[in-house]
């Protein structure tokens, strides 16, 4: 059973800004889904099958654009800047 | 006069070639249709100020004997899908004013071939959705209902196809968001192989499910724009090429397996089965062959994984390099206030499960335990497609829903029932309109859904215009 607390820790560690009423109405909504997405745990063949490593596709590591081609369109759509910066607020 | 209703993208490029009209002619004809039907509809966000400088372009083109599948032809593009210099919300408002620097692929080879981009088409926010109800811009009502949804994710995307407000049209699907839209609308609509259309200038929703579809009207069509985008993309790593999946030899009689199972199981409508059992028995006088087959319910599995990757996907969104920014006391802050602001509310619902979900103490209790049965899955087609060529079902368990009638996340995930399966195998699959089901004075459309082995659109092509008199 998932709990108010629970979901505001949840949203502190996803970032996210959630109000009292929504806390509310996301502990039952999402106990629901949960209790929902638990029956994988009585599917058959479940934990047998052991999940194949990944591979990495890797390509060369050129230049494939002229410098700065990119950067005022990139930049452009940043909340903030300084020159060719993103200014955010002080981290530490 | 244009009579979009009788055109198909097919018949429009013969009457282009031997200028029976030209591309702005054509383009005109889609602007005043969607001047009259966009407004009630919902389905355009934008439709872009240059669409008659793209058709005056291809015109030139014409008049000078080029002649390419989608030349001059106008399409419709999903809210997610990036354009150089054009916006791109991905139906958020947490990219309301997004521009993007570039040309997704999908998109470049598009515009290689002279195809008019009409607009961006809305969807539910980030793909996340079955409806458009998501989408921070509105609901994009159904044009056979506007008292119903028109599907999603893709949903503006479908509806504009239905409406003529183009002649096909982009869409991604996940878990069904081009096939479900397609069929709640009355069009054709593709999910490729995973990997088969690049989603380079795609925003990711679902990494290891996401793939670019195409919507129209024909399976002709939606083949046309299919071979155009397609192929292998040293952009996107997950492409595939023609010889990742061995092409065996064509049958002269197909089998197609039907998990009655399934389809008898509780939630289907009862209009939706019986128009599923005349389908089937049309397929049967065409000539194929139908043999009962097993399938699981995949959706817990599908949505466990969704969740997951959803959640890490967004995290992107901080307000720092793009996007809305709300002003906090400190960073942390600002990033909070972004997100809870930025995010609509099945964005943040979907974020928090994921976050659940990859904690440490319930990883292996969900992820581990979906990523396990989603290989057990493959290993269950790979078995099914030794037995039989295709998968049949229909392709959602019940028609278009009145709007804002699922106010319960939980049962609009459920109606994704049949189309899942595709995404999480990686399987081609089709939605093909079945018919209509009435219902409170309205002929709702039905479609049903054709799935492949890795690799085989060609026979969900073969079987759908078989199906469709093409």
């Amino acid at each position: 059973m998932i709990t108010k607390e629970d979901i505001k820790k949840l949203a502190d560690l996803a970032r996210i800004e959630i109000s009292p009423d929504e806390a509310e109405s996301l502990t039952t909504e999402i106990d629901s889904i949960l209790g929902y997405v638990g029956q994988i745990n009585v599917m058959p063949s479940i934990g047998k099958e052991k999940v194949p490593l990944q591979r990495n596709i890797m390509r060369d590591d050129v230049v494939t654009h002229g410098s700065g081609q990119y950067t005022e369109d990139l930049l452009s759509n940043a909340p903030f800047r300084e020159r060719n910066l993103l200014k955010v607020k002080k981290i530490l | 006069m244009i009579n979009l209703a009788l055109l198909t993208i097919a018949s429009a490029r013969k009457k282009l070639d031997t200028k029976e009209f030209s591309s702005v002619d054509l383009v005109q004809a889609c602007l005043a249709q969607i001047e009259k039907r966009n407004p009630e509809l919902n389905v355009y966000l934008e439709v872009y100020s240059d669409v008659l400088e793209q058709a005056k372009k291809a015109d030139e083109k014409i008049a000078k004997g080029e002649s390419t599948p989608l030349l001059g032809i106008p399409l419709a593009i999903k809210d997610n899908m990036v354009i150089k210099g054009k916006k791109s919300t991905s139906g958020s408002k947490i990219l309301e004013n997004y521009r993007s620097p570039y040309d997704a692929t999908a998109i470049e080879k598009l515009k290689t071939q002279g195809a008019v981009l009409l607009g961006r088409t809305n969807m539910d926010e980030f793909a996340l959705g079955s409806s458009t109800e998501n989408s921070a811009y509105g609901v994009t009502k159904n044009p056979h209902d506007n008292t119903r949804v028109s599907g999603g994710t893709s949903g503006g995307s479908a509806a504009s196809v239905a409406s003529d407000m183009s002649l096909g049209a982009l869409g991604s699907d996940t878990g069904g968001s081009v096939r479900q839209p397609s069929s709640f609308c009355g069009v054709v609509g593709l999910k490729p192989t995973y990997g088969r259309v690049s989603r380079y200038g795609l925003m990711a929703a679902v990494s290891s499910f996401d793939v670019i579809g195409t919507i129209a009207k024909t399976v002709t069509d939606v083949e046309i724009i299919f071979d155009t985008i397609k192929g292998n993309d040293p952009l996107d790593s997950t492409t595939i090429t023609e010889t990742t999946y061995p092409q065996k030899t064509k049958k002269e009689r197909l089998l197609i397996g039907v998990p009655w199972d399934l389809i008898d199981g509780e939630g289907i409508d009862v209009g939706v089965k019986d128009n599923f059992k005349k389908s089937v028995k049309d397929l049967e006088s065409l000539g194929y062959e139908m043999k009962k087959i097993r399938l699981p319910n995949c959706l817990a599995l599908y949505y466990i994984l969704n969740f997951a990757e959803v959640s890490s996907n967004l995290a992107r969104f901080d307000g720092v390099k793009y996007g809305l920014y709300v002003d906090g006391k400190d960073l942390l802050e600002d990033y909070k206030l972004t997100r809870g602001q930025g995010f609509g509310k099945e964005v943040r619902r979907r974020i928090l499960l994921g976050t659940y979900i990859l904690s440490a103490g319930y990883y292996d209790a969900y992820y581990g335990k979906a990523q396990s049965a989603r290989v057990a899955l493959q290993k269950e087609f790979k078995k099914i497609f030794t037995e039989v060529d295709m998968v049949l079902t229909p392709t959602t368990p019940a028609p278009s829903w009145k709007i804002g009638e699922k106010g319960d996340p939980l049962s609009m995930y459920l109606a994704d029932i049949f189309t899942v399966t595709a995404n999480i195998v990686g399987l081609p699959a089709i939605s093909i309109p079945s018919g209509f089901l009435e219902l409170e004075g309205k002929s709702l459309p039905l479609g049903i859904q054709f799935m492949a082995p890795h690799g085989r659109e060609d026979l969900l092509f073969e079987v759908g215009k078989k199906f469709l008199g093409e």
